[in-house]
């Protein structure tokens, strides 16, 4: 346990470029453009108020601040979702992060010989390629979702104040949304990400434990290659096999199972959301995990980073 | 028995060539051990499988363990230091030290940074902003902390200016090794370690051509200096190789009589690199 949890911080270390400064960066981008336009909007607003005055009606707030029940749970949900929507900008961001870092994981290292080091103390092959997982799986993802969650709370701030600024008190809106429900979500959702992304990872872990050179080609031409003859096999009628399924089923799982809510492919339709808290609903999404689709996901990544292990083990030859 | 390494019809077959060629040799614990060979020769290879690194044929017993299926077991009592480069770039002092003390349990974190305290190295200096000199001096202050039985060094002072070579080895000498230690060293610049080695493996084409103690080395070569007038009779004694210097010619022999030689001339104990010379002739042709 020891040396997982220093193998894991041995990743940090190395990553915290991509896993810390990425999403961090980002997310300070964005608020910076967000104060921006606020501001070019304010200065612009201003020079033209005499032309379009502004009607206060639009924004179904009355000028007294008072609101039905139902627009403040309208208002609810529109603040929960800039928080998600922050959160999946920031998760989006850190999905490229771990594309290249899970290409680079046990490649970059037998490039730089580096791997000598590693390979001249007392640790597992299979520890070091489990904490690589982990780094990828849940480090970075809880990371980026904290990241992600600061950020839409500073934006919903940013846009209190500025509602504050026209003299609406909206502070009580703000009581409408559920910050501490939706950042509990996301975060118990992380879990499902990562089994999720399984078959990205195995299959990117696998890629950069095998590879003599150039990782990235083999990673992406392998599915996209394979797509092309399946297609060409059904256009030419040998074989029965849709190319949009293959697609879906194996080449858009190996590639972009790191996209952030990356389970939403094997919800069914018993998901009727109606208000954002519902599309986090932890019972509706976790139920995706009831699909076989998803297991045998699950399983080809596991058995992928299996492999990668035996090839991290044997693999010395440069 | 207390030999640390026990090799036995060790063979490793690449592609289209032999790397080791049914190779069978002992090490016992308190020596250090010079690998020599050219360029190719195998010596790599064979520190690979000790190492575990590679899978091989025949049988090969390292602390009493076998390296392909106890590697994370032995990696704890075998320490290895492959050449100067191979320290991750983006690693800080500070982080190497605390990585290795928390990973080995045998590491002696005082010991480390006391070897540091006499180098110009600071906690937060990253590999990438040292020289080749300063990355080996970090990499041999965490390999010294380490108390380990075995010790295998593959080249480890290449690229290095001449002070930090000499002094890698005296840090060796005096600091680390003892009697219940045993090193095994490979490199090309024999004449640096001549006098550090205790025994001598000469290895070429995969095959050990030649083990011997350091001791033993002067009883049984001899280099002579031969005027001209003597030389055919010195040609007739099987001389191993024959060079001439200013107009007169220096044999060198295996096991030849000591008291015919010396009617020949002086007689010298060989330098292990003339006999390298001498045992390779031909390795490239």
């Amino acid at each position: 346990m020891k040396t997982l949890y220093w193998l894991v911080k041995r990743e940090f270390w190395e990553h915290r470029g991509g896993f810390l400064r990425a999403p961090a960066i980002t997310a300070a981008a964005f608020l910076t453009i967000a104060i921006m336009t606020i501001i070019g909007g304010e200065i612009m607003g201003h020079r033209f108020s005499a032309q379009f005055p502004l009607n206060d009606s639009n924004m179904g707030i009355t000028t007294d601040g008072q609101m039905s029940a139902q627009d403040l749970q309208h208002a609810g949900t529109f603040l929960d979702a800039v928080i998600c929507g922050s959160t999946a900008t920031v998760l989006a961001i850190m999905a490229i992060v771990v594309f290249f870092y899970c290409l680079g994981s046990l490649y970059d290292d037998r490039k730089d010989r580096s791997i000598l080091f590693w390979e001249s103390l007392p640790i597992s092959s299979w520890k070091t390629v489990v904490s690589k997982v982990f780094s990828a799986t849940v480090v970075a993802p809880v990371i980026a979702t904290i990241i992600g969650i600061v950020f839409g709370l500073l934006l919903l701030i940013l846009g209190t104040l500025l509602c504050e600024i026209h003299g609406f008190s909206v502070w009580h809106v703000l009581g409408a949304a559920h910050p501490i429900h939706v950042t509990f979500d996301i975060i118990a959702l992380i879990p499902l990400y990562a089994l999720c992304a399984l078959p990205t990872i195995g299959w990117l872990m696998l890629c950069s434990a095998c590879a003599r050179s150039m990782p990235i080609l083999w990673a992406l031409l392998v599915p996209l290659a394979s797509n092309l003859i399946v297609w060409w096999l059904h256009i030419i009628g040998l074989a029965q096999l849709s190319p949009s399924w293959y697609f879906s089923h194996v080449t858009a799982r190996l590639l972009f199972g790191l996209r952030p809510a990356n389970w939403f492919e094997f919800s069914s339709d018993s998901l009727h959301p109606v208000t954002a808290l519902d599309h986090l609903g932890l019972v509706d999404n976790y139920a995706t995990l009831a699909a076989p689709d998803a297991w045998i996901g699950i399983l080809a990544g596991v058995a992928m980073i299996a492999v990668a292990i035996w090839f991290r083990r044997w693999r010395h030859d440069n | 028995m207390n030999a640390v390494i026990t090799a036995s019809g060790l063979s490793k077959r690449y592609k289209n060539t032999v790397a080791l060629d049914d190779v069978s040799f002992q090490i016992p614990a308190g020596r250090i051990v010079g690998l020599i060979g050219p360029n190719g020769a195998g010596k790599t290879t064979a520190l690979k499988a000790i190492l575990g690194l590679t899978d091989f044929q025949g049988r090969l017993d390292v602390l009493g363990m076998d390296p392909r299926s106890q590697r994370d077991k032995l990696m704890e009592q075998v320490c290895f230091i492959a050449d100067v480069a191979v320290l991750p770039r983006w690693i800080r002092v500070s982080e190497a030290i605390d990585f290795v003390a928390n990973i080995h349990p045998r590491f002696n974190r005082a010991k480390c940074e006391a070897f540091l305290a006499r180098t110009k190295l600071t906690p937060g200096q990253r590999v990438r902003q040292m020289s080749k000199g300063m990355i080996v001096q970090l990499h041999l202050a965490l390999v010294m902390a380490i108390d380990a039985k075995l010790l295998v060094l593959d080249e480890p002072t290449l690229g290095l200016d001449i002070l930090y070579r000499k002094q890698f080895y005296q840090s060796l000498l005096e600091e680390y090794f003892d009697d219940n230690k045993t090193i095994i060293v490979t490199t090309h610049q024999v004449e640096e370690i001549e006098n550090i080695l205790t025994d001598l493996m000469f290895i070429r084409d995969g095959k050990i051509v030649l083990n011997t103690e350091m001791e033993a080395l002067g009883d049984r070569f001899a280099e002579v200096m031969v005027s001209a007038d003597k030389a055919a009779t010195a040609r007739q004694l099987n001389p191993l190789d024959e060079r001439q210097v200013f107009g007169k010619s220096i044999f060198l022999f295996d096991g030849a009589d000591q008291s015919r030689l010396a009617e020949l001339g002086e007689i010298r104990r060989p330098s292990v690199s003339d006999l390298f010379v001498a045992t390779m002739k031909g390795t490239y042709a």
